[in-house]
């Protein structure tokens, strides 16, 4: 069996609504992976990652983690586990007044024993580099630190894959960063499978793919450099390319020698040192 | 209407175990018509400070003087100054509250005892100053709209009380580009046709760059640095040592220049680096 989730034909439709949410998606995110979802709002890619942990099934289609059919009931309660979610405001996932306590809360939920609890708590806020913070009660953390407080509750769970719908949106620029290098380390040296929702295109650049979704389908994938080097495209949707790409794309349009496919700004330098 | 801030300081549950100074000695003139950029972090005052401006909060020392008016003087009609004063919080789209559109929008102008012509007069505007059409969605529910066009209507609300000064809190936080692009666009249309002075209070430089005269920026309850996008971001080290981020053409034009380059880093918008990196690229020949 593939170690892997699976949507094959996917179509969901909001009991409420007479349009369908998502059209036909199939899409597979490997083990191991880290995949980033961008796409205007409303395009269905929240939808789309309640899918992905049973929250919702298919209207149609179906999928599968690991295997498992989301649509079985009896699976639910093994694919939560497999299928961790962190979600846009931290201050709706944090339960406990202890943030030890509020790591504690989904291990102890799945009856883990105790001894195993204290280790996974203290695993998990070193991961997300908050172990000095074990004592401290949640409300007086930073944006970015309650969020991380969030994402440990989700590792000390064990979850193999991990899906972030815009886990920095509310955050500022300082507590954006400190998510994005917790998601970065979880995804390289922790190994886990990373599906992160942003609206923040340089974000998206720190996935291996990225996954553009528009008015309820994929409607690109591929490689950062690949996506970001088709400017006109994702305007035309809706979505931004970061600063840089956009300025080496308007220089190739006067005829200078600029790659297309630039994401950085050092990669921006070595490109136009040579030229200026 | 011009605002003058002069040593303001702040301190939440003085005299308290939670003591904590939220502002400290913050001097700031805001002229009639100008539009400001407020930035810092999460905690670094800019709160604090435009609550000062209507006096939703008062200040622990200092004085704030709205219009020539010092607003914590004993028998000043803080009606008359939050009137003048609008402002629009963070996810404004919370605050709705009504069963129509129309009736939402209302709200603010009724209370005002305006006769009921007028209130409608104003919604209809508000409305329409917002990007949206009166008729198609005054009836309709706040609730069933998008985030987008709800957030619209949350500003059309504070816009018909018909402010002199605007100031607007993270107006564009968790809307995608191109409801960022709407709303802002929107901002610099209702500068241009009421010559209102605006106050953005925003976390993303990028955005700020392009469309203020001036920047004003907060660290640990002080004004740290107040004046141009050019003069400001001139501060360039001073900026990233207290974690704050310059728009990525302005960093690719001092990194180019410290590489010996001969580019002008006064750099605020993609359209400008463009400008001088093609004028730069043709004195080499290259362009």
């Amino acid at each position: 069996m593939a170690a892997e989730i699976l949507a094959e034909g996917v179509c969901y439709q909001y009991s409420q609504s007479s349009k369908m949410a998502l059209k036909d998606v199939d899409l597979r995110i490997r083990k191991g992976e880290f995949v980033a979802i961008i796409g205007p709002n409303g395009s269905g890619k929240s939808t789309l990652a309640k899918l992905f942990n049973g929250l919702f099934v298919p209207t149609k289609g179906r999928v599968t983690v690991d295997g498992l059919d989301t649509r079985d009931r009896e699976n639910v309660w093994k694919i939560r586990q497999k299928v961790g979610m962190v979600f846009q405001n931290p201050d709706n996932q944090i339960v406990a007044t202890v943030v030890e306590e509020d790591v504690a809360f989904g291990p102890e939920n799945l009856g883990v024993p105790p001894e195993e609890i204290r280790k996974r708590v203290d695993e998990a806020l070193e991961i997300v580099e908050l172990k000095d913070f074990a004592q401290k009660p949640p409300h007086l953390l930073s944006g970015g630190q309650k969020q991380r407080v969030a994402i440990a509750g989700i590792i000390a769970m064990r979850p193999d894959y991990i899906i972030m719908d815009e886990p920095t949106a509310m955050l500022d620029p300082v507590g954006r960063k400190e998510v994005i290098n917790t998601v970065k380390r979880l995804n390289r040296e922790e190994g886990k499978t990373i599906v992160l929702i942003t609206h923040f295109m340089e974000e998206a650049v720190e996935a291996a793919r990225v996954i553009v979704m528009s008015e309820g389908r994929v409607v690109m994938e591929g490689s950062p450099r690949e996506i970001f080097s088709k400017v006109g495209k994702l305007k035309a949707i809706g979505l931004d390319v970061p600063q840089v790409t956009e300025l080496a794309h308007r220089l190739r349009g006067q005829g200078l020698a600029v790659r297309n496919d630039v994401l950085t700004i050092d990669e921006m330098v070595e490109c136009l040192c040579p030229l200026l | 209407m011009p605002i003058v801030v002069k040593n303001l300081t702040h301190i939440y549950m003085p005299g308290t175990p939670f003591e904590s100074v939220a502002l400290r000695d913050v001097n700031w003139n805001v002229e009639d018509g100008e539009f400001w950029g407020l930035i810092g972090h999460t905690g670094s005052g800019k709160s604090t400070l435009i609550q000062h401006l209507n006096g939703l909060l008062k200040p622990t020392w200092g004085e704030v003087i709205v219009d020539g008016v010092n607003i914590s003087e004993r028998g000043v009609n803080l009606r008359e100054i939050r009137q003048k004063v609008g402002l629009v919080f963070q996810y404004p789209e919370h605050q709705l509250f009504e069963e129509t559109v129309e009736k939402d929008v209302a709200f603010g102008p009724k209370n005002l005892g305006l006769p009921e012509e007028e209130v409608t007069r104003r919604v209809k505007e508000a409305l329409e100053l917002v990007g949206l059409k009166y008729d198609e969605i005054k009836d309709r529910s706040p609730f069933e709209l998008s985030g987008g066009q709800m957030r619209r209507v949350a500003i059309a609300g504070v816009l018909a009380m018909k402010p002199k000064v605007l100031i607007l809190d993270e107006p564009t936080v968790g809307l995608d580009p191109r409801g960022r692009d709407e709303i802002l666009g929107q901002i610099v249309r209702l500068r241009e046709r009421q010559n209102i002075t605006v106050i953005l209070v925003s976390h993303s430089m990028e955005d700020i760059a392009k469309l203020v005269d001036k920047i004003a920026v907060m660290h640990k309850g002080r004004m740290v640095e107040s004046g141009t996008p050019k003069q400001v971001f001139k501060n360039y080290e001073a900026l990233a040592s207290i974690g704050l981020d310059i728009p990525q053409v302005t960093h690719l034009m001092i990194k180019l220049k410290n590489k010996g380059k001969d580019v002008a880093t006064d750099v605020l918008t993609v359209e400008e680096a463009e400008a001088e990196i093609l004028r730069a690229a043709r004195r080499k020949g290259h362009a």
